[in-house]
């Protein structure tokens, strides 16, 4: 038992000591970085969720803004108790978020018979109908979505604990919403993150990448190429709605706006950048991707170029979809495989691997 | 009934305009077999130059020096990004051209701020009447443009040697490569055409009744995405009929919004997006596409 302690892999350790890391933030950081910190989770969340779909088998997605908007409503119109003059079936949240995610899976589903069938950037110019189609629904569906203003999140609560601000204190730290809900996003994250790499490692995982390697060859091999194409799609709306769950929850309010076609080329940026393919990378893009902005905007006094918002300047949104915009360009012509391949070109150096 | 024609021709204007940019936009599908997402950007950047420039210039020469600005963002899109990573992965490369997008879409948004930008256009606010019927001289003019551009692509796709090059590197490209064509060129050459017609689209999409350019001007144009992958991403006919049938549904979907008001505001907006779906359910391969063989 020792003896297998001991050969125990280096990342494996440093994995727990991330875990532990991770743990203990609440009790030191404000409440910027904790929130910055929760947008990163659910980021990763959906980027693993779109990565599954475009990186693994190979199917482009521009319509991942819809299952998080799907999600995040779901879970608003499911939870609300009408109070605000806005259809609420008054569920208690987690049963709202749990049906918020099967929501955003149905959803995923009714499109399969076009997920199914196209294939690579066909599907990506498809699932551009999803976003304007989501756009307007918000917006003109005023009982459900609120309309421009967007809806109020009702907080969440789980086995007795709800996680809105009022304080609860734990070693003299008061926990308000963020804390509690960075506890939350760490388990939804390692959860999500768990099962997309048992996804990928098994039997369905080896099935996605041959559809995307060739999807004649694997429909020869015996893989029901349409069937497989539409499950992921589902699979990969659900990490969206998810997500989208996680996002209000923070956000504590949703507008329509930020589920425009920018946030899902956001998505598409982040897998890129963190690495095709890959959970991991998916995760470091989403974090890369959404803490940039909000890194930038908080510093941009002591940056060079990048000024306040209205000031002339470089907006810092603006700079940060410049940087991002040129990693995806910069990822793909000069490092593909993204971040991770970075990582693991460093760790198979030693024992010269040529991949 | 007359409302209806005015509709519909206005929607047949509009449509042509669509034509033209999802013309582009399946060139460089067919030269390169990338679908091009930053094809919106090109458009918005001929728009800007040619608004920027009319002060000074005058009108058409504004013009012509946005069709050539296009024109040379297109070429050069191709020859500093697409090149360097010919032959790979095309899921990849369309990503490639969503991260081109990012960067000239937040350019040019950010030069562009809320301003509404005029083009100077000699039309104005003119109309013509035929009887009952009162056309915009703006949308004559477009239709008009659009026809002829159409009709002098195709005709240069079909009879120069420019076409045939291209065509033949749409058929297979290393047959082609191996026959002495410069696949470089080719796709630098689709890209230079698809940045210039988008230029002249953009000048119809900002031209009366809509105000002038602005950001959102990128929006319309992502209706061309639609016009392209229902007529067939790989067929330059579809790519007409798509325009056609997008910007006809459009502008009846407008003009009767009232009617369809159960279905919320700017459902005009929304239509081409919901043909485009209708359209897939029926035929995944587009109206005129080629339905994808493969010898295994």
């Amino acid at each position: 038992m020792s003896d297998r302690l001991r050969n125990l892999p280096a990342k494996v350790y440093a994995g727990a000591a991330a875990v532990l890391v991770l743990l203990a933030l609440p009790f030191y950081l404000d409440r910027f970085w904790l929130q910055a910190g929760l947008f990163a989770m659910a980021a990763a969340l959906g980027a693993v969720g779109i990565n599954l779909l475009t990186g693994a088998t190979g199917q482009l997605s521009m319509g991942h803004a819809f299952f998080l908007a799907v999600g995040a409503y779901g879970y608003c119109a499911l939870a609300g108790d009408g109070a605000d003059g806005l259809a609420g079936l008054g569920l208690p949240g987690w049963l709202a978020a749990v049906l918020a995610v099967a929501l955003a899976g149905v959803a995923g589903g009714l499109f399969s018979p076009i997920a199914g069938r196209l294939h690579g950037a066909y599907l990506g110019i498809a699932t551009l109908a999803l976003i304007f189609i989501g756009q307007h629904v918000l917006f003109n569906a005023h009982d459900l979505t609120g309309g421009y203003n967007g809806r109020a999140v009702p907080p969440l609560s789980l086995f007795g604990l709800t996680f809105d601000d009022t304080e609860l204190l734990v070693a003299q730290i008061p926990f308000g919403a963020v804390e509690k809900l960075w506890y939350l996003g760490l388990a939804l994250l390692l959860g999500g993150v768990l099962f997309a790499r048992g996804v990928l490692r098994g039997r369905p995982g080896r099935a996605m990448n041959a559809i995307r390697d060739h999807r004649i060859a694997a429909g020869v091999l015996g893989i029901p190429v349409a069937r497989h194409r539409a499950a992921v799609f589902v699979l990969s709306s659900m990490y969206a709605g998810l997500a989208g769950v996680l996002l209000a929850l923070v956000f504590q309010r949703t507008v329509p706006e930020y589920f425009g076609m920018a946030l899902s080329l956001e998505y598409l940026a982040m897998i890129v950048i963190g690495g095709l393919g890959s959970v991991a990378g998916a995760v470091a893009g989403g974090v890369f991707v959404s803490l940039l902005p909000q890194l930038l905007n908080r510093y941009s006094d002591a940056l060079p170029l990048v000024s306040a918002p209205g000031t002339g300047g470089i907006a810092p949104g603006e700079a940060a979809r410049y940087l991002y915009g040129a990693a995806v360009v910069a990822v793909v012509l000069f490092l593909p495989g993204g971040l991770v391949r970075l990582a693991a070109r460093k760790s198979t150096e030693p024992s010269g691997e040529a991949r | 009934m007359s409302t209806f024609a005015e509709f519909l021709i206005n929607g047949v204007s509009l449509g042509s305009i669509y034509a033209l940019i999802a013309l582009g936009f399946v060139v460089i599908f067919r030269a390169t077999e990338v679908v091009n997402f930053a094809h919106a950007s090109l458009l918005l950047a001929g728009g800007y130059v040619t608004a920027v420039l009319h002060d000074n210039l005058g009108f058409w020469f504004a013009l012509l020096a946005g069709v050539a600005g296009a024109a040379l963002v297109g070429a050069a899109v191709e020859f500093l990004v697409m090149r360097r990573h010919r032959g790979g992965d095309h899921s990849v490369l369309a990503i490639v051209t969503i991260g081109v997008d990012i960067l000239l879409a937040t350019e040019l948004t950010r030069r562009i701020g809320t301003d509404i930008l005029a083009l100077g256009d000699p039309w104005g606010d003119g109309v013509v009447t035929f009887g009952p019927v009162t056309v915009a001289q703006t949308r004559i003019a477009a239709l008009l443009a659009a026809a002829l551009l159409i009709t002098a692509f195709l005709l240069a796709f079909r009879y120069t040697s420019w076409g045939v090059a291209m065509r033949a590197a749409a058929e297979n490209q290393e047959t082609a490569a191996l026959m002495g064509i410069r696949l470089g060129r080719v796709s630098l050459g689709a890209w230079a055409v698809a940045g210039a017609l988008a230029a002249v689209a953009a000048l119809f999409l900002t031209v009366f009744p809509t105000p002038g350019l602005e950001r959102g001007t990128a929006l319309a144009a992502l209706k061309a995405f639609p016009a392209a992958i229902l007529g067939g991403l790989d067929s330059t006919t579809g790519a007409l009929v798509g325009g056609l049938l997008v910007g006809v549904t459009e502008s009846l979907a407008t003009g009767y919004q009232s009617d369809l008001a159960f279905l919320g505001r700017g459902i005009g907006d929304l239509a081409p997006y919901l043909v485009m779906v209708v359209v897939l359910l029926i035929r995944p391969a587009g109206l005129l596409g080629t339905k994808e063989l493969a010898r295994v």
